[in-house]
C-alpha cells in the first residue's frame, strides 16, 4: 500500500468514526430528544395506541399486583398515574416507591404493555444501617433531583 | 503564568520536569491503588439500595471522570500547540489520548456490568451512554489523525481541530443527566447540596480516583517522552536520509 | 471469604469490572514502556555519534556517514 493510499484510508476511518459519532447524536436525540415520557407528559401530548415509547416515573405504591406470569402496576410522578402490565423478568431493583422506565406502548384501553421493564435508581448512596436510622428518625426522603425538578 | 509555561515548550527542559515528577506519581499510584482497593473491596460497606454492585462505582466513576478530564486536558494541549505553535503541546495531547481512550472504554463496560444487574440492561441510548460512545469514538478518532499523515505536523493540525471540536461533548456528557429525561441517574458527587454519597462510600471512591488520576500522569509522562524522542529520532533519520542524498 | 468472592450474588458483574480494569490498564501501561525503550533503542545510534563527534571536533569532516 503507497504512503498516500494507506493515509486516505486513515483519514476515511477518522470521517466514518466522525458520521458515526454525529449518526449515534442523531439517533439518541429521536423523538426530539425524549428518552422517556412522564405520566403528566403524557397528559399534556397523548401518545397513539400502537407507537412504540418509554414510559418513565415512579411505581406507585400499593399498585403492584402479581397475576400469574403477568404484572401490573402504575406509573406515577405524583401528578398523573397510568396503569402498565407486563410479561417478562423484572429486575432486581423493582418495586413500589422505586423509580422505573418501561418501554411499550399503549394499547386501546388506555394500559401501557410494556415489552421491557427497567429499574431506575436514585443517586443516593449510603450503607444500609444508616438508611434503616433515618427511615426511623423519619427523615426518610431520599427525593432525588429529578422528581424534585417536576 | 503564560510567560513560565513557555520554558517547558522547550522539550529538553519538558523532559527534565517529567523525569522529576515520574518517581512521586509512580509512588502515589502504588500507595492510592493499594489503599483505595482495599476500602473498595474490602473496608467499606454495601449500599442499601444497590447491594454488593456499588463496588463497580469505585472502578466506574474513576475511569469515567478521568475519560472526562484527559479529554479536557487534550483539548486544551492541542489550541495551545496550534496558538503558540509549541509540538510539546501536540505531543502531550497525542501522549495522553490512548489512556483517555482506556478510561473511556472502562467506564462505558463497568458501567454495562453496573447497569444489568441493577437496571435490568447493559445498554440503553440515553444521553449520558449515548454521549460517552461519541467520546469514545472521538479518542479513537485523534488517535487514527495521527496515524493517517506522514507529515507530523499536518497530523498535529488536523487532530487539534477534532478534539476541540470535540469538546463541546463535554459539557454535553456532565449534563446530560440535567437537560434530558435519562436512565442513568444525576451526579452523586458534584452536586449543589454536596455529596449525595455516605462517607464510608465517598472514601474508596476519592482514594480509586486519586489513584487513576496517578496512574495516568505516569503513564502520560511514559509516553510523551517515548513521543518527544520519536520525534527527535523522525529528525534524525530524515537529516541522514537528506545527507546521504546530497552525497549522491 | 466466600461471601467475599460471591459479592452478595452478584459476583459475575463485580469480579469482571475490577478485572478488566486492572487487565487494561496494566497492558496499557507494558505497551507505552515498551515503546519507549523502543524508541530510545533506535535512538541511540544517533545519540552516540553525536557524541562522538562532539568529542573529536577536529575531525568532523571525517564524521560524515
Amino acid at each position: 500500500m503507497t504512503r498516500k493510499r494507506r493515509r486516505l484510508y486513515f483519514v476515511f476511518a477518522a470521517v466514518a468514526v466522525l458520521g458515526l459519532a454525529a449518526t449515534l447524536v442523531l439517533m439518541s436525540f429521536e423523538d426530539s430528544l425524549v428518552f422517556f415520557r412522564s405520566p403528566s407528559d403524557l397528559a399534556e401530548k397523548p401518545m397513539p395506541a400502537g407507537r412504540n415509547f418509554r414510559l418513565g416515573g415512579l411505581v406507585a405504591e400499593g399498585s403492584v399486583v402479581k397475576d400469574g406470569v403477568e404484572i401490573r402496576f402504575v406509573v406515577t410522578d405524583m401528578a398523573e398515574n397510568v396503569p402498565v402490565r407486563f410479561r417478562g423478568l423484572i429486575p432486581d431493583l423493582f418495586r413500589e416507591g422505586q423509580g422505573v422506565v418501561a418501554e411499550g406502548q399503549l394499547d386501546e384501553q388506555g394500559v401501557f404493555v410494556a415489552s421491557n421493564v427497567l429499574a431506575k435508581h436514585d443517586e443516593n448512596y449510603m450503607p444500609p444501617e444508616v438508611a434503616e436510622s433515618l427511615k426511623k428518625a423519619g427523615h426518610w426522603e431520599p427525593k432525588s433531583e429529578q422528581e424534585e425538578a417536576n | 503564568m503564560a510567560v513560565d509555561l513557555h520554558r517547558f515548550a522547550n522539550p529538553a527542559r519538558f523532559m527534565r520536569l517529567t523525569d522529576a515528577i515520574f518517581p512521586w506519581s509512580l509512588g502515589l499510584t502504588v500507595l492510592l491503588l493499594a489503599s483505595g482497593l482495599y476500602y473498595a473491596l474490602i473496608a467499606s460497606p454495601q449500599d442499601y439500595q444497590q447491594g454488593e454492585t456499588v463496588r463497580i462505582m469505585f472502578v466506574h466513576v474513576p475511569a469515567a471522570w478521568m475519560a472526562l478530564s484527559v479529554y479536557s486536558m487534550m483539548a486544551i494541549s492541542a489550541a495551545v500547540g496550534w496558538i503558540w505553535k509549541h509540538p510539546v503541546a501536540d505531543l502531550s495531547a497525542k501522549a495522553a489520548a490512548p489512556a483517555g481512550a482506556c478510561f473511556c472504554f472502562l467506564a462505558l463496560v463497568t458501567g454495562a456490568l453496573w447497569g444489568q444487574p441493577m437496571w435490568g440492561t447493559y445498554w440503553v441510548w440515553d444521553a449520558r451512554l449515548t454521549s460517552m460512545l461519541i467520546l469514545f469514538f472521538l479518542y479513537l478518532g485523534y488517535m487514527a489523525i495521527w496515524e493517517a499523515f506522514d507529515d507530523q505536523s499536518k497530523a498535529a493540525k488536523a487532530a487539534a481541530i477534532l478534539v476541540i471540536i470535540g469538546a463541546i461533548n463535554i459539557p454535553v456528557i456532565k449534563f446530560s443527566v440535567d437537560w434530558w429525561n435519562t436512565l442513568h441517574q444525576p451526579a452523586s458527587v458534584a452536586t449543589m447540596e454536596g455529596p449525595k454519597i455516605h462517607s464510608s462510600i465517598l472514601t474508596p471512591l476519592l482514594l480509586m480516583a486519586g489513584a487513576y488520576t496517578a496512574l495516568f500522569v505516569t503513564i502520560f509522562i511514559i509516553r510523551v517522552k517515548a513521543e518527544i524522542l520519536d520525534r527527535r529520532l523522525r529528525i534524525m533519520r530524515m537529516n541522514q536520509v537528506q545527507e546521504k542524498g546530497l552525497k549522491g | 471469604m466466600q461471601e467475599f468472592l460471591n459479592m452478595g450474588g452478584y459476583a459475575e458483574f463485580v469480579w469482571p469490572s475490577y478485572g478488566v480494569s486492572v487487565l487494561l490498564l496494566v497492558a496499557l501501561v507494558i505497551a507505552s514502556v515498551r515503546r519507549l525503550r523502543r524508541v530510545e533503542r533506535d535512538l541511540k545510534p544517533f545519540e552516540d555519534a553525536r557524541k562522538a563527534r562532539r568529542r573529536r571536533p577536529a575531525r568532523q569532516e571525517s564524521m560524515s556517514s
